[in-house]
């Protein structure tokens, strides 16, 4: 592996995210509206396992973290693209090792997901979100753990689709599930016992209640198993995709 | 011409004769000629279907190399193959002295490719896709940023260096492709289909910077092309490929012997035929003119006007038909080169 191809291949994904303003801008929009939009119409909602916690704080460290994970899937799927433009073959001729390029990848996707997720974090703050100010660094440490678990995954997939077509499918049968089964937008306890276990099962679950835990120290969990749980995910994923990121032919 | 392009020490071998002694130069023994490329037996399968079957050639440092055939005959997967992107199913190959299958990433330090497809990032300038393959190469600044502005020089872009690629039309931005893959000094580089889909102008364009790039650059230069016209422009030595097999490898000017000649045909006002059988060329009379084959037409076609001249004989009327590979392929396939052959429903799919 090669330190100076990670570099390069992360300063390439940063120089296009900073270039792309429409799509940091854009990709915010859904997040905001799930933000502002549920976060007002369940404004005086009692659910039950929230007792003195309004729903808009409730809710904010759930849409920061989805806003990690769609942006971190989706830069792992953008391998296909580079894959569609053929730009990926030029890396894949270089003399820099598959390994290292998967790592490039899940870097430089993760810290475009990290940005997305702050950026998100700060628009909160104008939603009416007030978190713990020392938390937000807790909270970053975990943002890094989802990103890089999600770009990872994203980049494990792209390795098997053959083209773009199957992009709305992931979003649909992936993505969203994810989200919707961690716990973002309501407690996992309120799930029924048959479809809570898929909750436990899913990384993201953790991610989410380490957020919220170091945001506005309200936790389902114990945040050390969560750290424990998501920061193990990652580096499962990591090396999931660095094996099939070197069985690919380019073609 | 290939020869000279590189010098070989020369040995100088006393030998005892019966009264005196000779100095003999001896050239480097074939075997010694530097094998850029060596190819054994290469051979791809895409399921039962054999895109490329047991293809053997070698290539000397310093050619350029064509690989001709008719879309779908394995050029682009052969072309994989060295470049490591596809693994072979059997057969051996040797880039620079590593294999293709054993030591990938030594080879790909040593190569360059421009593929047929686009593989530019058009969200980045043209500096910003040259430093970044400069970097992924191991060029360290000074060098990458004296290089960059060396070779967007060769191909005529140093006035769009800072403009995004997704700004430039489909020439430019074959030319920085081209750039890009010679950038790193590779010793081999491979041109895939260089011209493909571009206007007869950007292709005399693109040719000119590849002649001017095999004079500046130590460089081989692989190029496979189904155009008959580029491969006889450019190339030292060609490969004629057709359904995954080369069926003639040889200088174009030999594959060209092999089925003939130029002809040129002139009428004339006088006596000639006897004037020009005495100069011993091959001459057929037909009812209204002479027809004269040879093997190098344009050479001859001047000395037929100083002959004409000097015998008071004039020469009203002259027709001059190269011969062409397109010919060479015709008399070996029975087909032309560009008559789509889809006979083989696999072919589409195996070109990718």
């Amino acid at each position: 592996m090669e330190f100076y191809g990670v570099y390069i291949l992360w300063l390439r994904d940063l120089k296009r995210y900073m270039r792309a303003r429409s799509r940091i801008i854009g990709s915010l929009g859904m997040p905001i509206f799930f933000l502002a939009f549920l976060g007002m119409g369940f404004r005086r909602a009692q659910i039950p396992s929230l007792e003195g916690i309004s729903y808009i704080d409730f809710l904010a460290p759930g849409v920061v973290s989805m806003v990690v994970l769609f942006t971190g899937t989706f830069s792992g799927v953008s391998v296909v693209w580079d894959r569609q433009f053929g730009f990926l073959r030029e890396i894949m001729v270089s003399p820099i090792s598959r390994t290292t390029i998967a790592l490039g990848r899940t870097l430089g996707g993760a810290t475009t997901a990290i940005l997305q997720g702050f950026l998100m974090l700060v628009v909160s703050f104008a939603i009416g979100f007030r978190p713990d100010f020392l938390g937000m660094i807790y909270s970053l440490a975990f943002m890094v753990l989802i990103a890089i678990s999600f770009t990872g995954m994203g980049i494990a997939i792209s390795t098997i689709m053959e083209d773009i077509h199957g992009f709305q499918l992931v979003i649909n049968f992936f993505v969203f599930p994810i989200f919707f089964l961690s716990g973002a937008l309501f407690p996992v306890e309120e799930f029924p016992e048959y479809i809570r276990f898929l909750t436990y099962l899913n990384p993201l679950t953790y991610g989410v209640d380490g957020m919220r835990w170091s945001l506005i120290h309200f936790s389902e969990f114990n945040p050390i198993i969560d750290f424990i749980v998501i920061g193990a995910f990652s580096v499962l994923v990591i090396l999931i995709s660095t094996i099939l990121f070197n069985r690919t032919e380019v073609g | 011409m290939i020869m000279m392009r590189f010098t070989f020490p020369l040995k100088k071998d006393f030998i005892e004769g019966d009264s005196s002694f000779f100095v003999v130069i001896t050239e480097k023994s074939h075997a010694e000629v530097e094998k850029i490329i060596k190819v054994e037996e290469l051979t791809k399968f895409f399921g039962e279907f054999a895109a490329v079957k047991e293809v053997s050639f070698e290539v000397e440092r310093g050619e350029i190399f064509g690989i001709l055939g008719p879309n779908g005959a394995g050029k682009t997967t052969l072309i994989k193959m060295l470049s490591t992107l596809l693994k072979p199913t059997s057969g051996r190959a040797f880039v620079a002295g590593y294999d293709v299958v054993k030591e990938p990433q030594k080879v790909r330090q040593n190569i360059g490719i421009v593929f047929q497809e686009p593989t530019l990032d058009v969200e980045l300038t043209a500096r910003e896709n040259l430093d970044f393959h400069g970097r992924i190469y191991g060029m360290d600044r000074r060098k990458r940023e004296k290089r960059i502005s060396e070779v967007l020089e060769l191909v005529g872009l140093s006035d769009k260096a800072d403009v995004l690629v997704k700004k430039f039309s489909g020439g430019m931005q074959r030319r920085l492709e081209i750039a890009r893959g010679f950038m790193h000094f590779p010793k081999v580089l491979f041109l895939d289909e260089p011209t493909l889909g571009l206007d007869v102008q950007t292709r005399r364009n693109i040719w000119d910077y590849i002649e001017k790039l095999r004079r500046d650059e130590d460089v081989t230069i692989i190029l496979t092309t189904h155009y008959i016209e580029e491969a006889e422009h450019l190339c030292d030595r060609v490969a004629i490929i057709d359904f995954g097999k080369i069926i003639a490898l040889d200088t174009v000017k030999n594959l060209k012997e092999r089925i003939g000649k130029d002809t040129i045909e002139i009428s004339v006002n006088g006596e000639f035929e006897s004037i020009l059988r005495k100069e011993k060329l091959s001459v057929v009379r037909t009812a209204e003119s002479l027809v004269l084959s040879t093997s190098d037409g344009e050479k001859l076609i001047p000395k037929l006007f100083s002959l004409a001249q000097e015998h008071g004989v004039e020469i009203q009327s002259v027709k001059f038909k190269k011969s062409s590979l397109e010919d060479v392929f015709v008399l070996l396939t029975g087909r032309r080169i560009r008559e789509e052959s889809a006979s083989h429903p696999m072919l589409r799919r195996i070109r990718r």
